[in-house]
């Protein structure tokens, strides 16, 4: 036979859940030197699937061919073994443990049946350098690295297994732009070095520059693999979702008057060194963006708005009032009427064991209790509401939070907000990791919430969504808003420009971008 | 420089105990009434440090034996009992020729680590609570101590001469059983702590999930480290039967010593949470909470108060470790 036969070749594989069918029947065939991009909503299969090639899952039925030979993995330290090696979405990295240690976690070289300290650093110092994160010192603890360093440390990890098939799942969903250039950069190296990589993103633009094999997953099965750039995104996301696809953003309205009085007003919010003096004013309505590189203080922005930061000056005014809040208790209090998505739902918006009824509860608790004791009724229909209102898919409110998929877990988050029905509504990258079905829900939510007038910041990393949603756009730089952008003027091109801090200068139509004078 | 800067951050719980444990010892040996009496010799430093350390060392191994489970982030309520039947078993086997004590001393570590492997495989296995399965372990254990031992007794050629050796003092100045606690650090912690098992004990103490997905041999580092903690823990029965020549199953012994050797864990700068801390500063936690527990002596007032004082000066010590809590400015951090 001229043509080698594939890497790699997955056949009828199928795997349930109690009664959830996850996988039925799905095939994939994986190449090496290719980069074979898997496209899906979440819940179509693509983290089952990945999951039964990387060992963490065994399947129902069906077999997989590593060489033209079947192999079968018992845990993914077997599948690691032959060569397959996954980054998650859920990071695998161990916070106590140093990024040295991470990255060598499993089969460190030894000397003498001790771990070769010196010979693992200097291991893990060249996988740091191939994933681009050179300037990570390997003694740091993992958990003293910001989400974005983090990520990198897991590619290095991955790297240093020396895979055959490198999965990628989500992993550039928490990098920040320059990031995502540097390990693109990495990842196409290591696709010449003829290595095979599966590439799950929710992000079109980057399966474009990346892919050469794309294949749509669907309910638990593969639809159709094709050539990337045959299809246009469209085409590509009917595939996806099964149903007519128009654009995924609601329209926006026309400004508001300026008369309107606005509901939050911040000047000079400063937390040293991280918030440099923050002015901005939100009004009923309004849905405000904050951009800007990965880091340059939005998440403390909304912290501090949240009443989760000590010592910090500067003054907030809500309804033209001073205030100091103090806690996130405070923020929430009525005469306030503030809310906060926080960035990651697993720790802070939800306690994952209990149950969907106790989630969307505590948070409102009060709204729904006379003299301190819960009026289960009126709770069971502000539930039912909230949950048809959403379109959250769940098993009853009964089932633990845990058991729904990661896109109805969010919406959880948004709704155990919503039931306090706040003015205020603060979003800390509300959509990361999450399906286009989903996403599109969100944004139409959020623009409902806004109509019916509620005031919105919005933080994102991903700019298509500060186009498609925001009326105005601060964009932060080092701890301060270095430019507004509002309407018409919130592009790609603006958006990246003023958030790496250069001036763009249009001449006739032709912008060209030079560096900011220091 | 920098590096430097790594290490500090890693042992500042370690540091913490050792400087704790200066200070404690330190007012305890200057006011101790033979050296007040006597004068700061090297006899008299000298016997007060062996009490010191004979005492301490107790606790010193059974902190150990709790450490490799808190790691885990686990909790072992059944160390104090395997000392005590420890205790009563060495009161039995510990005799003879000085080989066949030796050989018995060796054996009793052995059941240890038995009963270490027994909670660790129904942890592991049954997949529950460590604190559940040590507290009926633990009541096992102590059943069998008890069957073994109704009444204090000990052998009738019990062997005492090295129960004198490895309490007494080596070249007439430095205390065998501090000298053994070396051995043990440098013998059995540091090439542990060194080894892929061992970083996997961490990396399973901090983040299970994490450590499975990373292909780490978590299974069978919890396991060692409740063989370990057996182990440890027998060997501190085994110093109970050299100090007083004979076994005794004493309920409130062990209960005690299982609490205190949670209490050195703490002070020694190991988290509860798990991942973090080392059997070094568990030592230092355990001598310096016997210092404390012996400072009421020294200044001759009434023994009863000493559990009193003893939790308050507890309670010091380990506020001293969350000051920096005060400094904390992203609220956050305060439930990390």
């Amino acid at each position: 036979m001229p043509t080698s036969e594939p890497l790699f070749r997955m056949e009828g594989i199928s795997k349930r859940y109690g009664g959830v069918r996850a996988l039925e029947n799905a095939e994939l065939t994986v190449e090496a030197g290719k980069v074979h991009a898997i496209l899906g909503e979440n819940g179509a299969g693509k983290s089952t699937l990945i999951k039964i090639m990387s060992g963490v899952v065994a399947p129902d039925e069906g077999r997989m061919l590593l060489d033209g030979r079947e192999v079968t993995f018992a845990d993914p330290a077997a599948a690691n073994a032959a060569g397959i090696v996954c980054i998650f979405q859920e990071l695998s990295l161990i916070p106590e443990l140093s990024v040295g240690d991470n990255i060598i976690a499993s089969n460190p070289p030894k000397r003498f049946g001790m771990i070769d300290r010196r010979a693992q650093r200097k291991l893990a110092e060249e996988a740091l350098k191939r994933a681009g994160g050179g300037d990570i010192h390997p003694s740091t603890l993992v958990r003293d690295l910001p989400l974005s360093r983090r990520q990198i440390v897991e590619i290095a990890k991955a790297l240093a297994r020396k895979p055959r098939i490198l999965i990628l799942d989500e992993a550039t969903s928490a990098l920040t732009a320059s990031d995502v250039k540097t390990v693109f950069e990495v990842l196409k190296r290591l696709r010449d070095e003829g290595i095979a990589l599966l590439y799950i993103s929710h992000r079109m633009h980057e399966i474009a520059e990346l892919a050469d094999t794309c294949t749509v997953f669907r309910n638990g099965r593969n639809i159709e693999s094709y050539a990337a750039g045959s299809k246009s995104d469209e085409q590509v996301v009917e595939l996806m979702i099964g149903r007519e696809y128009h654009n995924v953003f609601p329209p926006k309205p026309v400004p508001k008057a300026e008369t309107i009085k606005p509901v939050l007003e911040v000047d000079s919010l400063t937390w040293a060194p991280r918030l440099n003096g923050v002015s901005f004013t939100l009004k009923p309505g309004e849905v405000v963006g904050l951009g800007g590189l990965d880091g340059q203080g939005q998440r403390e922005l909304l912290l501090a708005l949240f009443g989760v930061l000590r010592g910090t000056s500067g003054q907030v005014k809500v309804d033209g009032v001073p205030v100091s809040l103090k806690s996130p208790r405070q923020a929430r209090a009525d005469r306030v009427g503030m809310a906060l998505i926080p960035e990651d739902r697993k720790t802070e918006g939800l306690m994952l064991p209990m149950s969907v009824r106790d989630n969307l509860s505590f948070a409102a608790m009060s709204m729904f209790s006379r003299a301190g004791v819960i009026d289960r009724g009126v709770e069971r229909r502000a539930i039912d509401e909230m949950i048809r209102l959403l379109a959250i898919k769940t098993d009853g409110i009964a089932v633990p939070a845990g058991s729904l998929s990661g896109g109805n877990q969010q919406k959880l988050v948004i709704a155990k907000w919503l039931m306090r029905r706040p003015r205020i509504i603060l979003l800390n990258d509300p959509t990361r990791g999450i399906d286009v079905g989903t996403k599109q829900e969100i944004y139409l939510l959020l623009r409902r919430l806004a109509d019916e007038g509620a005031a919105i910041v919005l933080y994102s990393t991903d700019y298509d969504e500060l186009i498609g949603c925001c009326d105005k756009v601060l964009v932060m730089y080092d701890g301060a808003v270095r430019r507004t952008l509002v309407g018409g003027d919130i592009t790609e091109r603006a958006l990246i420009a003023s958030a790496l801090s250069i001036d763009t200068r249009t001449d006739e139509g032709a912008a060209t971008l030079t560096p900011a004078t220091a | 420089m920098s590096e430097f800067r790594f290490w500090f951050a890693g042992q500042r719980g370690t540091l913490l105990a050792l400087v704790i444990f200066l200070v404690m010892f330190s007012i305890y040996v200057v006011n101790h009434p033979a050296i007040a009496n006597g004068g700061f010799t090297v006899d008299t430093v000298g016997d007060v440090v062996q009490t010191a350390a004979n005492k301490g060392v107790l606790l010193a191994l059974v902190a150990m034996a709790q450490t490799f489970v808190v790691l885990t982030a686990g909790i072992d309520l059944s160390v104090g009992m395997v000392f005590i039947l420890g205790n009563c078993l060495a009161s039995y086997i510990v005799a003879g020729s000085m080989p066949m004590a030796i050989l018995g001393a060796l054996a009793v570590v052995a059941v240890g680590a038995i009963c270490g492997a027994v909670n660790g495989l129904i942890v592991i296995f049954g997949r529950l609570q460590p604190i559940v399965v040590t507290i009926a372990t633990g009541a096992v254990f102590f059943g069998l101590a008890l069957w073994m031992r109704p009444f204090p007794g000990t052998s009738a050629d019990f062997n005492s001469d090295l129960a004198d050796a490895l309490t007494g003092k080596l070249f007439g100045v430095i205390p065998a059983s501090l000298v053994l606690l070396a051995v043990l650090v440098l013998v059995i912690w540091i090439p542990w702590r060194r080894s892929e098992i061992g970083r996997a004990t961490y990396a399973a103490g901090s983040s299970e999930v994490a450590a499975y997905m990373s292909g780490m041999p978590i299974r069978r580092a919890k396991f060692l480290a409740y063989v370990l903690a057996g182990a440890f823990a027998a060997m501190g029965g085994v110093f109970l039967t050299f100090f007083t020549y004979s076994g005794e199953a004493s309920a409130s012994n062990g209960g005690t010593y299982t609490l205190f050797s949670i209490a050195a864990v703490v002070l020694g700068g190991v988290s509860l949470f798990g991942g973090r801390g080392s059997a070094v500063g568990a030592i230092f936690g355990a001598l310096a909470f016997r210092a404390i527990g012996d400072l009421l002596f020294v200044f001759n007032l009434d023994p009863l108060w000493q559990p009193l004082f003893q939790g308050v000066v507890l309670l010091l010590a380990v506020s001293v470790g969350s000051a920096r809590l005060f400094q904390v400015r992203n609220r956050l951090e305060l439930f990390n």
